[in-house]
Formats: C-alpha cells, sequence, structure tokens
C-alpha cells in the first residue's frame, strides 16, 4: 500500500513537472537569467505547489498522524549553518549551470538524450560521494 | 477580444504546480513522508534502513510515468546541454549541494517553505539567488552558456 501510494506521488510528481514546463532546461535557465530575456514562470509552478501544501501541512498538525499510522516528521531545528547554505550554494550553480534540479532530471531522464544521462549519473555520484566522505568523517570521529 | 493575454505557459506552470503540490500532500498525507526529489534519490542510492520499498516505488513512477507519455504523446523537449563536462561538473554539484543540504525545490522549496521552516526559506534563497548569479556570469560574462 504504502509502495502504491509513493508510486501515484511520484507519477503525478513528474507529471506536473512535464505539464509545468519544467522539464525544460530552456525555461528554467530563463528564470534564472534576470539580465536577459527574465521568464517568470517558474514562481507560477512554485506559487502553485505551496498552495496545496499550505493546506496538507494544517491538515497533518491536526491529525498528528498520516492515513497508514506513520508519524508526521517534525519540524527540523531551525539551524542555518555552513553546511545548509554552502550546500545550497552548490546546488544553485549546477542549476544555472544545466537548467536541471534533481526532480525534473529524473522526470525527463526518457527523453533528456546523453546530456540528460550524464547529468542524472553525475548527480547520483556526486550523492553517493558526499555520503561516503560523511560516513569517513563520522568513523573517524568515533 | 480584447481579454489581456496571460501567457499560456504561466497557465501551465500554475497547474503543473498543483499537480507537483498535490503530490506532495498525499505523500504526507497518506505515507507521513517529505517528497523531496534528492532525499528520496539519495536515501535509496545508500541502500540502507528501511523504506526502500517506497523509495524505489516513487523513483520508478517519477521518470517512468512521463516517459511513457512523452513516448506515446511526444512533443516535449528538454533542450538540455550535449556538452557532457559541463553536464557532468553541473551534476556533481548538483548531487553534493542537495545532500550536504538535505533539499532541493522540492524538499525545501515546495514541502519546507509551506511549513514556513526557517531552514528552508534560507535555502531557497541561496540556491535561487546563486542560480541567477552563476548564470549571470556564466552566459553574460563567460559566454559558456
Amino acid at each position: 500500500m504504502r509502495a502504491l501510494v509513493s508510486a501515484a506521488s511520484g507519477g503525478l510528481f513528474g507529471l506536473g513537472l512535464l505539464v509545468s514546463g519544467m522539464t525544460d532546461t530552456a525555461k528554467v535557465q530563463g528564470w534564472l537569467d534576470v539580465a536577459g530575456t527574465w521568464d517568470p514562470t517558474l514562481a507560477f509552478v512554485l506559487g502553485g505547489a505551496i498552495l496545496p501544501m499550505l493546506l496538507a501541512w494544517r491538515i497533518a498538525a491536526r491529525r498528528g498522524r498520516a492515513v497508514l499510522g506513520d508519524p508526521i516528521p517534525e519540524r527540523p531545528a531551525p539551524l542555518i549553518d555552513a553546511r545548509l547554505l554552502g550546500g545550497s550554494a552548490l546546488f544553485g550553480a549546477g542549476w544555472a549551470l544545466s537548467g536541471f534540479c534533481p526532480g525534473p532530471a529524473l522526470a525527463s531522464l526518457g527523453w533528456s538524450g546523453i546530456g540528460g544521462t550524464v547529468f542524472v549519473l553525475a548527480m547520483a555520484v556526486g550523492m553517493i560521494a558526499w555520503q561516503a566522505a560523511r560516513r569517513r568523517r563520522t568513523a573517524v570521529a568515533a | 477580444m480584447a481579454f489581456p493575454a496571460i501567457p499560456p505557459s504561466w497557465l501551465f506552470g500554475l497547474v503543473g504546480g498543483l499537480m507537483i503540490g498535490g503530490a506532495a500532500a498525499l505523500l504526507l498525507l497518506v505515507n507521513g513522508r517529505i517528497m523531496g526529489a534528492s532525499g528520496i534519490l539519495g536515501r535509496a542510492l545508500e541502500g540502507d534502513g528501511g523504506g526502500q520499498g517506497e523509495r524505489l516505488a516513487f523513483l520508478v513512477a517519477l521518470i517512468g510515468v512521463p516517459g511513457l507519455v512523452v513516448a506515446w504523446h511526444g512533443g516535449a523537449v528538454t533542450h538540455a546541454s550535449t556538452d557532457l563536462p559541463l553536464m557532468a561538473v553541473a551534476g556533481l554539484l548538483v548531487g553534493i549541494g542537495t545532500r550536504m543540504a538535505n533539499g532541493c525545490t522540492s524538499g525545501h522549496g515546495v514541502c519546507g517553505m509551506s511549513r514556513f521552516s526557517l531552514r528552508s526559506i534560507a535555502a531557497t534563497g541561496v540556491y535561487l539567488v546563486v542560480g541567477m548569479a552563476v548564470y549571470f556570469i556564466a552566459r553574460h560574462i563567460v559566454g559558456v552558456l
């Protein structure tokens, strides 16, 4: 059941990314190109996506638990550190150079060609590398 | 017709955005999970801990459903660069950066900001501003894009 709901969510997410135009790197880079022909579409996408989630967080707070019994994820401590800001800066740089963030890069893997495939493979390598480095640091500290 | 022309891409953006938010709401309210693309992929690659089945189901549908629709219907373009070294560097930056910051556009931008998480608002502010600055430099100063 959990996997089924997960698949429904992933499929709807992917279709939403396709319909919104976010799988087109030119539209995303158009949003980032404030000095050129700026394309405000991304603001409509983000705004549209936040609306149902505003409602969902209210319902979640009232219910306390998800329908299948799990607790609602707790709000993380408001820790704004170098890791959060530095990571977001690296992400922003890669996002600008490619026009891809993780969701659209995955959703468009079926038709994004060699460039999209190389991006997704490199992204996976980057994720594994970060996790391996972190695990080694924790092991050394322990 | 004197109706002010709203660019259709804005409307498609809004409708697609509502679908994205609906997908995130479904995962939160039924499974109790945050719909963050980088977190789900990163944990699936890590391969340990529970919940691996639902993460893989999410990823298969995220890649497969739009892929099938485009294969059948056609017409979608990504305009993805074929400059492979550039795409490899960009992918590495996105992979490391999103795991470092524990989230990307979906996790921080959609799920975190909608719960007024200060971490997510800070993260989103940084990747938006850095993204615009790096794009400006790469396109208008260095000319690599």
